[in-house]
């Protein structure tokens, strides 16, 4: 609470604005009852930060579930129909990707492999890693080099390690590193960044799609996807009709970011789970501060009567109470927000792997939130100090 | 020459049917400035209910109460507010000051509601704790304060806005009987005047000698009354 004052500058001393005299009481009677305003702000920051951590674990995790459709950037994915998130591929035969190739509208379509393998490292051990195969005449989705040369991925061998926060788990390699795929010798030529690092812990490596397919073993179909560029914007609409009456799905990159995080929402318990815990966040929050602001106005019940009785209007009283509720709710959101970015920050430092984001919808969410708790919070305040009548602070 | 308070036929009654009690019944009450009156009477005689049907705190179920010849029931809940608040200082018998706030800011309260500036209005506060002895008392919490700094804090507040009515509300009940006779000594030698009328509704004997006038209540009736009769009572 201290550090409230002192970091906003409201010591009763002296105050940083000018604010109506009948606010600065409201003021003073809440920050000098150092109990109750500990308990308030506790109470709100400890519901934002959990409802803000909650959220933005939720963002994190289905940030990292579209990895590969942000990585590759490409306008169009068509895929088979039955595919639900990007890592479930159901291989389209070559047919198709012709086809797809023939439709009017379509400036380019290349095929793109998508696939996991297992690699013997350089210690003896495995380790599991996803493989992403590039079209070789276009590189299109190529990563942004750190070291090494694209060009090098057509050398014998290459392949082009992903420095993201499962790097390491690939003993972190450096150009020359070699290893085993499936007994092929893989060899890493360069090293590259992606935008977001996948879900699964698992690292990855670009190759040419025609290596993918030598190295790792494979169904009748292999092509996971088709990366489509439009001519123009207008021809999405009639490239999705063509392939739909193909019996396969195009999709916008937004459309396929939105179907995975469907899944993820509604067909695994991580999204109703995450759901629960973002309301009983609430909950908690709401009963704290709830009770205790309501607490708060009963103990000043008579003073608020006298006030009434001294000449101070309805319209006074229902200020000081929404000020005071605003007050609390913006500082304790203000921590709420911080701690839960200094949390996100240190667990972020010590495990690489920690998918939390916090995001503008994350922050909306819960200020409204944090807004509900306020008007509820302070319409019990209001109703109670509208209700008392100035009669009663004569009769004691 | 207008009464400071004028009310006539005045009535009031709490709840319905056989729950039904008549608290005040069809009283008439004038003061006039430079005049202090006590309302005495037993508990449950309908002093406090007549004291705040006269200040502008509980309307009356029948009857007409004039301060300085306005009809103060006539007026809408903001604008009797805004006359309270001019015009009516309050000393509440639990002396209702803030105990989150210092001494200063409890007498200035009545400024702050008047919109003045907050140091303009602590400033004024400071003068008026000068008035009731208190101005080294300024920056401490109320709670800091014996029973009769409290009561001379609420006092310096009911006068901070220049009231023409004061009121106070059983003003020594809290007070042994040398603090509670030494307030209203002080407030009849400095707060009355010729622009002030004071009512104060009291059950102590030990202060009578200090009002002009003394009017019993009993069972809702109120009737004027000799100071020699209360004392032989």
């Amino acid at each position: 609470m201290l550090i409230a004052r002192h970091l906003l500058g409201l010591h009763t001393a002296a105050m940083p604005f000018a604010i109506p005299g009948i606010l600065k009481i409201a003021y003073k009677l809440l920050v000098n009852d150092r109990a109750k305003f500990a308990a308030l702000l506790v109470g709100i920051t400890f519901a934002v930060f959990l409802m803000i951590e909650m959220t933005s674990l939720f963002a994190g995790v289905l940030n990292r579930s579209s990895a590969t459709v942000i990585n590759i950037g490409s306008s169009i994915w068509v895929m088979d129909p039955a595919v639900q998130t990007v890592a479930n591929t159901i291989p389209m035969p070559n047919y198709v990707l012709d086809e797809v190739r023939s439709l009017p509208g379509v400036k380019y379509a290349v095929p793109l492999y998508s696939g996991a393998a297992l690699l013997k490292l350089h210690d003896g051990t495995y380790q599991a890693a996803t493989i992403v195969g590039l079209d070789d005449t276009s590189l299109v989705g190529r990563p942004q080099m750190i070291s090494g040369n694209i060009q090098d991925i057509y050398a014998e061998n290459a392949f082009i390690a992903i420095d993201d926060s499962e790097f390491y788990k690939l003993e972190s390699p450096h150009i020359g590193t070699e290893f085993e795929l499936n007994d092929h010798r893989g060899k890493i030529v360069g090293i590259a960044r992606v935008a977001s690092s996948a879900l699964f812990g698992i690292p990855t490596l670009y190759t040419t799609y025609y290596r993918a397919l030598q190295y790792i073993p494979n169904t009748r179909f292999t092509i996971s996807y088709i990366l489509v560029e439009p001519k123009t914007p207008e021809d999405i609409a009639g490239i999705k009709r063509r392939v739909a009456a193909d019996g396969y799905l195009a999709l916008t990159k937004d459309e396929f970011m939105s179907k995975i995080s469907k899944f993820y929402m509604y067909q695994t318990g991580i999204g109703t789970n995450l759901l629960l815990m973002t309301l009983i966040s609430f909950i908690v929050g709401l009963s704290i501060s709830g009770q205790t602001f309501y607490t708060f106005i009963l103990e000043n019940i008579d003073r608020f009567g006298a006030l009434k009785a001294i000449g101070a209007k309805s319209r006074e009283l229902v200020s000081m109470i929404l000020f005071l509720a605003t007050f609390v709710a913006l500082i304790g959101y203000g921590f709420g927000v911080g701690l839960c970015a200094l949390l996100i920050w240190l667990a972020r430092a010590h495990l690489p792997d920690y998918a939390a984001m916090i995001t503008f919808p994350n922050l909306g969410l819960a200020f409204v939130m944090v807004v509900i708790i306020a008007a509820s919070s302070s319409y019990f305040g209001v109703r109670k100090v509208l209700r008392i009548e100035p009669f009663d602070i004569f009769r004691g | 020459m207008t009464a400071a308070i004028e009310a006539t036929g005045i009535n009031k009654w709490f709840g319905e049917g056989e729950a039904r009690t008549h608290a005040v019944k069809d009283v008439n009450f004038q003061a006039s400035f430079g005049e202090m009156v006590y309302v005495v009477g037993p508990s449950g005689s309908g002093k406090t209910t007549m004291l705040s049907m006269i200040s502008g705190i509980l309307r009356p179920n029948s009857g007409t109460v004039r301060i300085e010849g306005t009809d103060i029931w006539s007026l809408d809940a903001d604008a009797l507010a805004e006359f309270r608040l001019h015009k009516i200082g309050f000393v509440f018998q639990d002396y209702h000051l803030f105990p989150r706030l210092t001494t200063a800011e409890n007498v200035a309260i009545p400024l702050i509601l008047q919109k003045r500036d907050w140091a303009e209005a602590l400033a004024e506060a400071e003068k008026d704790l000068e008035v009731v002895g208190l101005k080294n008392r300024a920056h401490l919490a109320p709670v800091k304060l014996s029973g009769g700094e409290q009561q001379r804090v609420a006092i310096a507040r009911a006068i901070t806005s220049r009231p023409d009515i004061m009121i106070f509300d059983e003003p020594t009940a809290s007070l042994d009987g040398d603090t509670g006779r030494s307030i209203v000594q002080f407030v009849r030698q400095n707060l009355l005047s010729d622009k002030r009328c004071i009512v104060i509704v009291t059950h102590d004997s030990r202060i009578y000698e200090f009002a002009d006038r003394i009017l019993k209540m009993e069972d809702g009736k109120v009737s004027g009354v000799e100071r020699s009769e209360l004392d032989a009572q």
